[in-house]
């Protein structure tokens, strides 16, 4: 006790506190904050639904109806929209897939479409750059034509209320076969590929499973309760961020790459080895 | 290349000298540590195959301390999170605290498993050698047999093996094993619950799969090692033709204390590689894989490399099958697990011998050919290649396919045709360069070699002076021999020989003939001779005709 009486008038001690101070009110503040602002946003979607249903509506009027039709009713260029929901346009949206650059067996994931992006103005610094508003206004629209599944909150798919074990358990029987074991992606017929998941956020997951982006089949709550894709979204990021204990993990793709590292470095330097071994003996007796 | 000194180097002297005072032996030592080992850096590679396995048995020894061959259900509670909690067998569990838990261990699996990956490579590099050089010739057919019999054990040894850790992927494997057992006409079923000992998967698969890997296989490859070096030593090495190089000689480095260092150093180097690898470079992460679940199965599964090839087969072949009755012929899994493996095997095995019958060369070989000097044998050599190769390659088409964005029913396609089409094209262009490599050689010796000094004649053209080849690469040059001919034995009236009579004995004619078609005889005349008495005074050389 003595000690801290003591340091109390240390010219530092102010700062501590001050440190500490608004450590607090920056815990306290995060910690309420989503709750804050989910409010928030159900309040504003309340009142402005409506101008947002109008402004996406001219959003996908201007980018996205010359594939998918004015009125999202589908074209040769591009699927019908009605019923696909909220979610599946979040999902292509966000992962850059749509707008759609060219035709192709598949839309690739890519760096997220300039009019989706916030204007330089608004970006701050270690934030995403997309404009949630205007893919949100969209995703309205969209909505609005047809129903179908709704974009999941933070809470739905927050990996920390996940079991990753049985994430595990669940993700082998249901996705591997196409994304592979840790999910670094693999061939489909026709050429199409299950793409690697290193990418992926959490929404994006749940939000892939609801939807069911092209080859991949829809995982609905009654296959795939909610609480179970929690899990599955807990193991996809544990293991596609955990460290490799084994050292260079080699793509994790499984043996082909380990067959070509034995042959290429393993054999490689052997034979190297060799010819140095025997070389030398010509440099001392020649 | 000085031949080996005649004094015998105080260390064996002494030592023979101990033991001959003792048991009489003196002389075995002296005349063995004294033994000539060529230098030729290929004659090394059977040696990657040798320190490999030393080490497969130093790290799986270490590995037998900690694995619990079993299948007993458990629960996993260890210190990999992902996996708490899971039901899996004690295989599986006792290789994740190997993994997680046993000092070393993780280190201790990743060696186990990249060596027993490079003694695979290392035998195939080795062979390759073999056959390319004919090595294999009288007197040494009866090692490359072996040799071959250690291949095939050792994708047996690798097989049993990478099942043990009772994980998604090797599950994988065995079910394909599982696959290809039952398919066998009448025996299958019989020989399926022979192995697994009932139902697939069942409970005996992973401790029987133990005792063959650990005992059974490791013995008999050990004392076919064994048997290897002991014929190997015996007939001695083989070496290139060069200069002072006999039938009747081995020139090289003495095994003590030469080659001895030589080969232990590169026992560490071989070491150090692996532990290097081990270390650096993660392999068959069993714990990414989940337990083994029959239902399950993931992209990218795929064997190790050496059976690749069985994959690859496999993935090829289009779905066929023969139903007769009740029973169905399933021609989809023999075919490609049964007919590459046989071409390719009893192929191997059955080489020395084909070619012997052909060429009717019995004489002995100590002097290896250089593979250009025997354009079949080579071209034949790199069809097998191409066939193994196109095959091993679409065993990874899935992997191919996203990496380099083509589909992949198009690689399949790709792999039906190039496994047909591939070989026959393989032995047509390395028969081609052989016939050229040997055209080059016969032109050096004949015509020398180039010297860069151009000179102009009297009337005005310019002429490139050659110089004779110098003398120990002439001597490499003219190791060259000439394939016997079977055409000789015609008597006067004609009647050919009866070992070319009736309609093998033709076949065997044309296959003679298809060997010595094209030889290029070494040391032709040339055009402008003169010129390269001129240079070759100067160099201090002596032109060769
Ligand atoms: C160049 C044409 C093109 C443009 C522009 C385009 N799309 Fe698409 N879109 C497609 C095609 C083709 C598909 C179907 C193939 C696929 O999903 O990869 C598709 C699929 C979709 C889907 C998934 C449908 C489902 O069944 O789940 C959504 C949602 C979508 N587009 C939204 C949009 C939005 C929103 C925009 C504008 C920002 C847009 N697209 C712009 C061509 C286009
Ligand atoms: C039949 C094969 C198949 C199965 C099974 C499957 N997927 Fe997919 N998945 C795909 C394909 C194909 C795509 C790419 C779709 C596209 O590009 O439009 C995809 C895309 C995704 C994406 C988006 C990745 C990105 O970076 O944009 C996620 C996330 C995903 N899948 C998760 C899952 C999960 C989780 C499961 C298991 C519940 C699953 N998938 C099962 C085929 C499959
Ligand atoms: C003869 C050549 C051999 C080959 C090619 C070979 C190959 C393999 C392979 C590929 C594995 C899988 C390793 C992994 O988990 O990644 C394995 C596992 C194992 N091997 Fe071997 N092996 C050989 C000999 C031996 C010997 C001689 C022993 C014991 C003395 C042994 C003991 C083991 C054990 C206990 C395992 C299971 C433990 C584990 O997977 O972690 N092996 N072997």
């Amino acid at each position: 006790m003595k000690s801290i009486t003591a340091r109390r008038r240390h010219p530092l001690a102010r700062y501590a506190v001050l440190f500490l101070a608004l450590l607090l009110f920056g815990g306290g503040y995060a910690f309420l904050a989503p709750v804050g602002g989910k409010a928030d946003a159900s309040i504003a979607q309340g009142a402005n639904a409506v101008d947002d249903i109008a402004e996406g509506k001219k959003i996908f009027e201007a980018t996205c109806a010359s594939c998918h039709g004015v009125n999202a009713e589908g074209t040769a260029m591009g699927p019908s929209l009605i019923g696909v929901g909220a979610a599946s346009v979040d999902f292509q949206i966000s992962t850059g897939r749509m707008p759609a650059a060219a035709p192709a067996a598949q839309m690739p994931r890519k760096a997220i479409a300039p009019v989706f992006e916030l204007p330089l103005d608004q970006r701050k610094p270690g934030q995403p750059t997309i404009d949630t508003k205007k893919v949100a206004q969209v995703a309205a629209f969209i909505q609005s034509l047809g129903g179908g599944p709704t974009v999941p909150t933070d809470a739905d798919v927050d990996p920390a209320t996940g079991n990753a074990a049985k994430g595990g358990e669940l993700f082998r029987a249901n996705c591997i076969q196409c994304h592979n074991f840790v999910g670094s992606g693999g061939a489909l017929t026709g050429g199409k590929h299950a793409p690697d998941l290193g990418k992926a956020s959490a929404k994006e997951i749940y939000e892939a499973m609801i939807t069911g982006p092209q080859a991949m089949p829809v995982f609905n709550d009654s296959v795939i309760t909610p609480q179970e894709k929690r899990d599955m979204i807990a193991y996809i990021l544990a293991v596609q961020n955990q460290p490799h204990p084994g050292g260079a993990s080699l793509g994790v793709i499984g043996p082909v790459t380990e067959g070509l590292a034995a042959w290429v470095v393993g054999i490689g330097l052997l034979v190297l080895a060799a010819i140095w071994i025997t070389a030398k003996r010509r440099q001392v007796n020649d | 290349m000085s031949e080996p000194k005649q004094t015998v180097p105080k260390p064996i002297a002494g030592v023979s000298g101990y033991i001959d005072d003792r048991i009489g032996a003196g002389n075995f030592l002296k005349r063995n540590l004294r033994k000539i080992f060529p230098d030729h850096w290929s004659f090394l590679l059977g040696e990657i195959a040798l320190y490999s396995f030393i080490v497969i048995l130093l790290s799986g020894t270490f590995l037998t301390f900690f694995f619990k061959p079993s299948m007993a259900h458990t629960v996993y509670e260890g210190s990999y999170a992902p996996l708490r909690g899971i039901g899996m067998s004690e295989a599986y569990k006792s290789t994740l605290e190997i993994s997680f838990d046993v000092r070393g261990g993780l280190l201790m699996r990743q060696i186990h498993h990249w060596a027993a990956l490079l003694f695979v490579a290392g035998m195939m590099v080795h062979m390759l050698r073999v056959f390319f050089t004919g090595a294999f010739r009288k007197p040494r057919e009866i090692n490359w047999i072996i040799g071959v019999l250690l291949l095939t054990l050792a994708l047996a040894a690798g097989l049993t093996g990478y099942s043990l850790p009772d994980d998604l992927l090797s599950g994988a494997g065995l079910r394909i094993t599982e696959g290809v057992l039952i398919s066998l006409p009448l025996v299958g079923s019989y020989a399926t619950f022979l192995l697994f000992g009932g139902e697939y998967p069942g409970f005996d698969v992973i401790p029987r799969f133990y005792t063959l890997h650990v005992l059974l296989i490791p013995g008999i490859i050990l004392a076919l090692i064994t048997a290897h070096m002991i014929l190997m030593w015996v007939q001695k090495h083989t070496q290139m033709p060069g200069k002072g190089r006999t039938e009747k000689n081995v020139v090289g480095a003495p095994f003590y204390p030469a080659f001895m260092a030589k080969a232990g150093a590169y026992f560490l180097f071989t070491f150090g590689v692996l532990a290097g690898l081990g270390t650096f470079a993660q392999i068959n992460p069993v714990w990414l894989f989940g337990p083994y679940n029959p239902a399950d199965i993931s992209a990218g599964s795929q064997p190790d490399f050496y059976m690749g090839f069985l994959e690859g087969s496999l993935r090829l072949m289009p779905a066929w099958e023969i139903n007769i009755g009740s029973y169905t012929l399933p021609l989809s899994v023999i075919i490609p697990a049964l007919v590459p493996m046989g071409i390719i095997m009893t192929g191997l095995a059955l080489w020395p011998f084909l070619e012997q019958w052909v060429t009717g060369d019995k004489r002995e070989h100590h002097v290896c050919d250089r593979p250009r000097n025997a354009p079949v044998r080579t071209s034949v050599g790199f069809a097998g290649i191409t066939f193994y190769g196109v095959l091993w390659l679409l065993g990874s088409n899935d992997e191919l396919s996203v990496a380099f964005d083509v589909s992949l029913f198009a690689t399949t396609w790709f792999g039906r045709i190039a496994v047909i089409v591939g070989p026959i094209i393989a032995f047509l262009i390395s028969y081609r360069i052989c016939i050229g490599l040997q055209r080059k050689d016969a032109d050096v010796l004949g015509h020398g070699v180039e010297s860069g000094v151009i000179k102009r004649l009297p009337h005005g053209e310019f002429v490139e002076i050659h110089v004779p080849a110098r003398e120990d690469v002439a001597a490499h040059l003219r190791g060259k021999k000439e394939i016997p001919s079977l055409e000789a034995p015609v008597d006067e009236r004609g009647i050919p020989a009866p070992g070319v009579r009736g309609l093998i004995g033709k076949v065997r004619l044309t296959l003679n003939r298809a060997f010595r078609a094209d030889d290029i005889p070494l040391e032709e005349g040339h055009g402008h001779e003169e010129e390269h008495k001129a240079i070759g005074a100067g160099s201090g050389h002596k032109a060769d005709h």
